[in-house]
């Protein structure tokens, strides 16, 4: 058997390239050394039994399982064959109807206590209007409700870990007036989740808490809203690479000007940024080819709870901020009269968002360092 | 009466399906096709701005994103009446190709192929016959020499011996209905993988545009944002990109599609369906908002009759709801719908029972099938060039008549003659792109001031299917929002007339060799590459006027 092995491996060398580029990744989106990087290739070679994954797709548009498959380094093939055990995905798996349910089933019984759940979607809680009707009736999947599913699935799960914001949150379903009852998944079934927000959430995050738990066993720590510190900590603002545009009170005014080409900051274009918590410039998409301020649009705050109706429209800009010297607006107008001038009020601008957002910071550290049990 | 058998779920699809048939004699008498999820679009759309349409209204479909998100903005800058810079346009359309090279590869490998494809049989292939199989297919082929395929084999045998199949396990393997010899499946298997690697890259594609993919965030309504990725390196990787992905389709999808087929030829005879195909065609030649300004064009075949193309009229859009999960019975046209949720629970015992979140859109009275066949079907009528070169010679090499479109095999087909043609249009829309940043021309956007009221449509094809949003603006913000999207014509359950959906028409007279392992449904149903997310949505309640909207 090891022989088989040893000639698979010789034979993907150009995949193992690949898989290292990924083991590097992770452990960049984790903050840890370049020293961990041979150590997470082990954990994910090491493990004799790949760990049981079971994709639940509850009310969802499939886009985190396409975000999921389009990782790119390594090959999702890797992935799918030699790191995990994807025992059951509807969008992927070859069996069918009572072929597929018997999959389930078995993956459930054969790995109790040990798989992890990853749930993709909202669970809707209202009962359709009508004879039949019953709570949760808007999903069914082999005559279960999604809410009957998720009940019998995560009750024996290791963990259960939500991608995308609709089963962190209920996403887009659950704005107003959410004619489903559409919740999160960890609020419908009354337990604690991982979650990975973001429409859809970015696949080296939920790969990256996956080799957490394989490397250390553990699931990586989270603030208030469930979300792994490593990626949303910080907010895009933080970090923006139209971050010194802010400061000095250069911003875009109308899509494809001239402030545009230049790549000014998007905060009167209504970004969200400042108040977006996520590592999406960090850890960028699609083998880092880009992110939605890369692409001079303004982030829309798709990792925050509720952000379909508290960060909408989308287009108008924050305006529960309290600005100091006559406003931002003000002072980003008159930009090229005063640019000194404007680039204090821009900084000013900053610490008031961050005193704002400080009594909800110094809460995450809390919770993480709960977590952490310090 | 016959065996009743229930496939719930349907996999390798998006969404949720959920599929009945009746079986007497070895083959298909009737057939049931239910969505099984309801979301509520069209309710909390309502009241928002106009300008966010095109973000929400994506997340109806995390597979054709961005054919929401094109077909949204089409749809308020109709309303609006602007036209958007070309630039714009030709961002818009190389977008929309690569939405097409991507999602037609993946659905021949990823959901499609394990229906023809026997991943255990792979196992029993000779490499070295294999590569000679493929070299005889096409010389050009990538990762296809001995050792690759050799490579290919020991992993799946180390990945089988290890005991834990895992998306592979406990399907239809060693079924009678596969017809591939051994070095057929191993290549097909090999190129799966390959096909899973390469899909990621295409996908990038979008992403250099689109900041991300899936669910872009660079469209607008009024043109595109992504204005700094009109540079000499953005664009660089774009065509790097095409042309890798490009390279795929032509010397790896469109040779395994002729050389699986000829193994079941039968299927060109099965699954036929409707015979009913409309496209509303896609893809602006220029700036103007036109329906005769299209690439692929706008129109109806009724009745297979490849000589009589007609006018697409949209007025003769009804939707149904007899059988779907709806108060009333009566159709209207989408503008003038009504919805009210009342759920029966499944019931195909019954005729006159309900058993769909969907509802039963027709056209002029008649079931309709959208998808890429109904786009080659329109065009080659139409008598378009492009399209009917392509068709015309993908039926040579294959030596079948024009007929074998009409089934199965033949909608399958389609999507790779698609393919060649949207890879072939690519270039030339790059070059028009080159062509326009080279004299200094880097617009992108058309400015405009939101009116108070105006009203408007957006049609283009998702690679489904017709994809059509229809949008009423009050006060400037949206007053109703409506979708008519590809599965619900091609997944729809019977209307008031009792007239069957195309699945479910399609499905009539299929064989089926072990009613417990229905492998020849999910052909059929795959052929149509379902996407259910999207079809479930509702008019808004409260709405019951009628729009007046510009002409079709």
């Amino acid at each position: 058997m090891s022989g088989v092995k040893d000639q698979v491996k010789l034979l993907t060398s150009v995949d193992r390239r690949e898989f290292m580029g990924l083991c590097a990744q992770i452990s960049v989106v984790l903050g840890l050394g370049n020293d961990m990087v041979p150590k997470i290739a082990e954990a994910l070679e090491a493990a004799a039994r790949k760990p049981s994954i079971i994709w639940l797709h509850f009310q969802e548009c499939t886009g985190d399982s396409e975000a999921f498959l389009r990782t790119t380094s390594p090959s999702v093939a890797e992935l799918v064959l030699d790191v995990l055990s994807i025992d059951y995905h509807e969008t992927i798996m070859a069996a069918s109807g009572d072929q597929a349910e018997q999959n389930l089933a078995k993956a459930i019984k054969e790995n109790k206590g040990k798989y992890l759940v990853v749930c993709e979607g909202a669970i809707p809680l209202a009962t359709p209007p009508g004879p039949a009707g019953l709570k949760g009736g808007y999903l069914t999947i082999g005559n279960k409700t999604g809410l009957q599913i998720a009940e019998e699935v995560c009750r024996d799960a290791a963990a259960v870990i939500c991608v995308g914001n609709c089963s962190s949150y209920g996403g887009v379903q659950a704005q107003r007036p959410n004619p489903t009852g559409a919740v999160g998944v960890g609020e419908a079934l009354g337990i604690k989740t991982v979650n990975i927000p973001a429409c859809p959430h970015n696949p080296v995050n939920s790969i990256a808490t996956i080799v957490n738990y394989l490397l250390l066993g553990t699931l990586p720590p989270t603030d208030r809203f469930g979300r792994p510190l490593f990626a949303y900590e910080e907010r895009i603002h933080d970090q923006c690479t139209r971050r010194s545009h802010f400061d000095a009170g250069q911003f875009v005014t109308e899509w494809g000007s001239e402030e545009a080409k230049k790549g000014f900051c998007l905060y009167k274009m209504g970004c969200k940024g400042p108040q977006t918590y996520n590592n999406c410039n960090k850890a960028r998409y699609n083998d880092h080819t880009g992110w939605p301020i890369g692409a001079g649009h303004g982030c829309v705050g798709c990792s925050e709870p509720k952000f379909w109706d508290t960060m909408s429209p989308f287009y108008k800009r924050l305006d529960n901020i309290e600005v100091p010297f006559g406003g931002v607006e003000a002072t980003a107008d008159k930009v090229g009269l005063v640019l000194t001038g404007a680039a204090v009020a821009g900084a000013a601008v900053h610490a008031v968002y961050t005193f704002n957002k400080k009594k909800e910071h110094e809460e995450r550290i809390i919770d993480r360092e709960k977590k952490e049990g310090k | 009466m016959g065996t009743r058998v229930v496939i719930d779920p349907i996999t390798r699809i998006e969404g949720h399906l959920r599929i009945e048939v009746e079986i007497e004699n070895g083959k298909v008498k009737d057939a049931w096709s239910s969505g099984t999820m309801f979301r509520g679009f069209e309710i909390f759309m309502r009241d928002r701005d106009p300008r966010d349409a095109w973000y929400i209204t994506q997340r109806v479909c995390g597979v054709c994103t961005t054919v929401h998100a094109l077909t949204s903005v089409l749809c308020v800058e109709n309303a609006i009446g602007i036209e958007v810079p070309d630039n714009a346009r030709l961002i818009r359309n190389l977008i929309m190709g690569s939405q097409y090279l991507h999602d037609h590869i993946v659905h021949f490998y990823h959901l499609h192929a394990l229906d023809w494809v026997d991943v255990v049989n792979a196992l029993k292939a000779d490499p070295k016959k294999t590569a000679e199989l493929a070299h005889a297919i096409n010389p050009h082929s990538q990762r296809s020499g001995e050792g690759d395929f050799q490579a290919v084999q020991d992993r799946v045998k180390a990945f089988v011996n290890a005991g834990q199949l895992g998306p592979f396990d406990n399907a239809y393997w060693g079924h009678p209905a596969y017809r591939l010899p051994p070095e057929a499946d191993l290549m097909a298997v090999s190129h799966y993988l390959d096909a899973l690697t390469l899909q990621a890259k295409a996908a990038r594609m979008h992403a250099v545009f689109g900041g991300k993919n899936p669910h872009p965030q660079s469209y607008v309504v009024g043109g595109m944002t992504c204005v700094q990725d009109l540079t000499p390196d953005r664009l660089a990787e774009f065509i790097y990109l095409m042309k890798e992905t490009v390279d795929f389709a032509q010397n790896v999808y469109i040779p395994d599609l002729l050389a699986v087929a000829p193994f079941y030829k039968e299927w060109a005879g099965i699954g036929g369906g409707v015979g009913n195909y409309l496209a509303y065609g896609m893809l602006p030649e220029n700036t103007k908002d036109d329906p005769n300004n299209l690439f692929f064009p706008r129109g109806v075949v009724m009745n297979r009759d490849l000589g009589n193309p007609q006018k697409l009229d949209q007025a003769k859009i009804m939707e149904h709801v007899a059988h779907s999960f709806y108060e009333g019975a009566a159709p209207r046209h989408p503008s003038v719908g009504e919805t009210k949720p009342y759920f029966t629970g499944i019931n195909t015992a019954d005729k006159d029972g309900k058993y769909s979140w969907l509802k039963s859109p027709r056209y002029d009275g008649k079931a309709m099938e959208v998808g890429p066949l109904a786009r080659l079907v329109v065009g080659y009528a139409a008598g378009h060039k492009q399209i009917k070169a392509a068709v015309d010679g993908t039926l040579k090499q294959l030596g079948l008549p024009a007929t074998i479109l009409f089934s199965t095999l033949g909608r399958t087909a389609a999507r790779g003659i698609e393919t060649k043609v949207m890879a072939d249009k690519m270039q030339q829309w790059v070059d028009e792109l080159l062509a326009n940043i080279k004299r200094g021309d880097l617009s992108t956007f058309a400015s405009y001031k939101m009116p108070d009221r105006a009203s408007g449509f957006g049609m283009t094809e998702a690679p489904r299917g017709a994809l059509g949003h229809w949008i009423d603006i009050r006060g400037g913000l949206i007053h109703n929002y409506q979708l008519v999207v590809p599965t619900t014509w091609n997944g729809s359950p019977r209307d008031a007339t009792g007239q069957r959906g195309a699945f479910e028409e399609a499905l009539v007279g299929t064989p089926v060799h072990d009613p417990k392992k229905p492998l020849e449904i999910l052909r059929t149903i795959h052929s149509f590459d379902p996407c259910l997310a999207c079809s479930v949505h509702v008019i808004d309640p409260k709405t019951n006027e009628v729009h007046v909207t510009k002409a079709a």
